[in-house]
């Protein structure tokens, strides 16, 4: 057994959310850059070039990319050979949490309950927590903050199974056309297909924040990333939704084996803000 | 966007409203409101019981924000526009209060674009995300009301050249309709 102070999984989880917020990364800005080579409409290279802008000031001052600075979503990877000390992990992580949303001047999103007094807890506190066990000595932790200016454009799909590879596509492309200019494109889109019908809108999250463009290692799923960013990006709706060609900068896909009887399809949303950062303990 | 961007100042009267049109860019100065969600609610359950407004909507603009906190020596923290649709549902008896803009990101509700040709008023999109940007054209901000909702509350901005561009205008023209179809294939 391998000892990890609770300590360090609230230090990290503090660090990690304070990056996620600040700086969007080389690979994303990357890829920014290259859709606004590609765009033809003026207006979105415009607005390309503003979130371009947008990501360096944020980087830079140290202030956060977006005032969305969402849910904070954690996936975390504990290898089974670890030994928590020292106090409760899920407490420790809202602490961390808590910390980051101070620390950074990050807003405070969360309300306590979602349906009759909806009042801000003011910590953004709880988080959403997913946890895996794995083998190993380590604990990997990936946060992702979550705007839900996107998350409100997530849809799922109990499809029939004869809907086929066809089916799955139209639910997408129409699912992203039906969101248009809300969830602040250019979009990330994350496919989670098949499980249950709550695993297949995990696996559509943890798509979201995959390495952009990294395609799936299986070839058949590839090529299905690859045909529906095409038909999303023929859609037109452009950079902000104010027309143009690059509407998603990538379509994310991640399938697990499911009922004989059903073919679960959840699309989930991320705007051109995706945040993600992880570190392994 | 800084070809033939349109000076426009706070508040909006008639004539600067006719002249927007839907695909104008634009660059605001002047005071504009902040309400969202939780806000929005409250003015609406006001008029609903003829009460007055805890400030004069007339000829003035809504900015849809929740701002971040403002860091140290900043007038205001990251400020990017949220979806409008959520304020749909309030927004006609706003306008039928002499509010004249909005500014937001995202669809609006066929009633809304009535009650905007209806009242003469326009509805103008920020660049969602561009959050920090945004935020360097906010000179000024104070908590007018509503201090309880934390980010939700409504702030007075006074901005310089706040960037946005004119989405749906006066006599209903609506970007997010005829644009995407010009460049799908």
């Amino acid at each position: 057994m391998r000892e990890i102070k609770i300590r360090e999984i609230k230090d990290t989880v503090r660090e990690l959310f304070l990056e996620a917020n600040f700086d969007i990364g080389p690979h994303l800005m990357n890829r920014l850059m290259a859709a606004k080579e590609m765009e033809t409409s003026e207006t979105g290279k415009a607005v390309l070039q503003m979130i371009i802008d947008n990501n360096k000031i944020a980087a830079s001052e140290e202030i956060a990319i977006c005032q969305d600075t969402g849910l904070a979503v954690l996936f975390l990877e504990i290898g089974q050979e670890v030994c928590i000390t020292g106090g409760e992990i899920r407490e420790a992580i809202n602490e961390g949490v808590k910390e980051a949303y101070e620390k950074g001047y990050l807003r405070k999103s969360v309300v306590d309950d979602p349906l009759f007094e909806r009042k801000n807890t003011r910590t953004n506190t709880p988080a959403i927590i997913y946890t895996d066990i794995v083998p190993g000595d380590k604990i990997r932790v990936l946060v992702t903050p979550k705007g839900f200016g996107s998350e409100n454009m997530s849809a799922l799909g109990m499809l029939n199974v004869a809907a086929g590879r066809k089916g799955v596509i139209d639910f997408v492309v129409n699912t992203v056309i039906k969101a248009g200019p809300n969830p602040c494109p250019p979009t990330i889109i994350g496919v989670g297909i098949g499980g249950t019908a709550d695993m297949a809108m995990v696996l559509a999250k943890k798509a979201t924040i995959r390495d952009i463009g990294e395609p799936n290692h299986n070839e058949m799923y590839a090529e299905l990333e690859r045909e529906i960013l095409d038909r999303i990006n023929n859609s037109g709706i452009g950079p902000a939704g104010l027309g143009g060609n690059v509407t998603s900068l990538a379509v994310h896909i991640n399938y697990y084996p499911t009922h004989i009887a059903g073919m679960p399809v959840a699309v989930n949303i991320c705007c051109h803000a995706s945040r993600h950062a992880e570190a392994v303990i | 966007m800084s070809n033939n961007t349109k000076l426009v100042q706070t508040p909006l009267d008639d004539k600067t409203i006719r002249n927007l049109r839907a695909g104008d860019t634009v660059s605001i100065t002047g005071y504009i409101y902040t309400g969202r969600d939780a806000a929005h609610k409250r003015l609406f359950d006001l008029i609903e019981k003829g009460i007055e407004l805890p400030f004069d909507v007339k000829n003035q603009i809504i900015y849809y924000v929740g701002p971040a906190p403002a860091k140290p020596g900043y007038a205001c923290g990251s400020a990017g526009p949220t979806t409008s649709y959520r304020m749909d549902p309030y927004t006609p008896a706003l306008l039928d209060h002499g509010l004249k803009g909005m500014i937001g990101k995202g669809l609006r509700s066929d009633s809304v674009i009535d009650s905007m040709k209806k009242n003469g008023a326009v509805y103008f999109a920020a660049i969602g995300g561009a959050a920090a940007l945004i935020a360097r054209s906010i000179k000024k901000s104070e908590i007018i009301t509503y201090e309880d909702l934390g980010a939700e509350a409504i702030h007075r901005y006074y901005v310089e050249q706040f960037p946005a561009i004119v989405v749906i205008d006066s006599e209903g023209n609506d970007l997010y309709k005829t644009e995407p179809i010009k460049y799908s294939k």
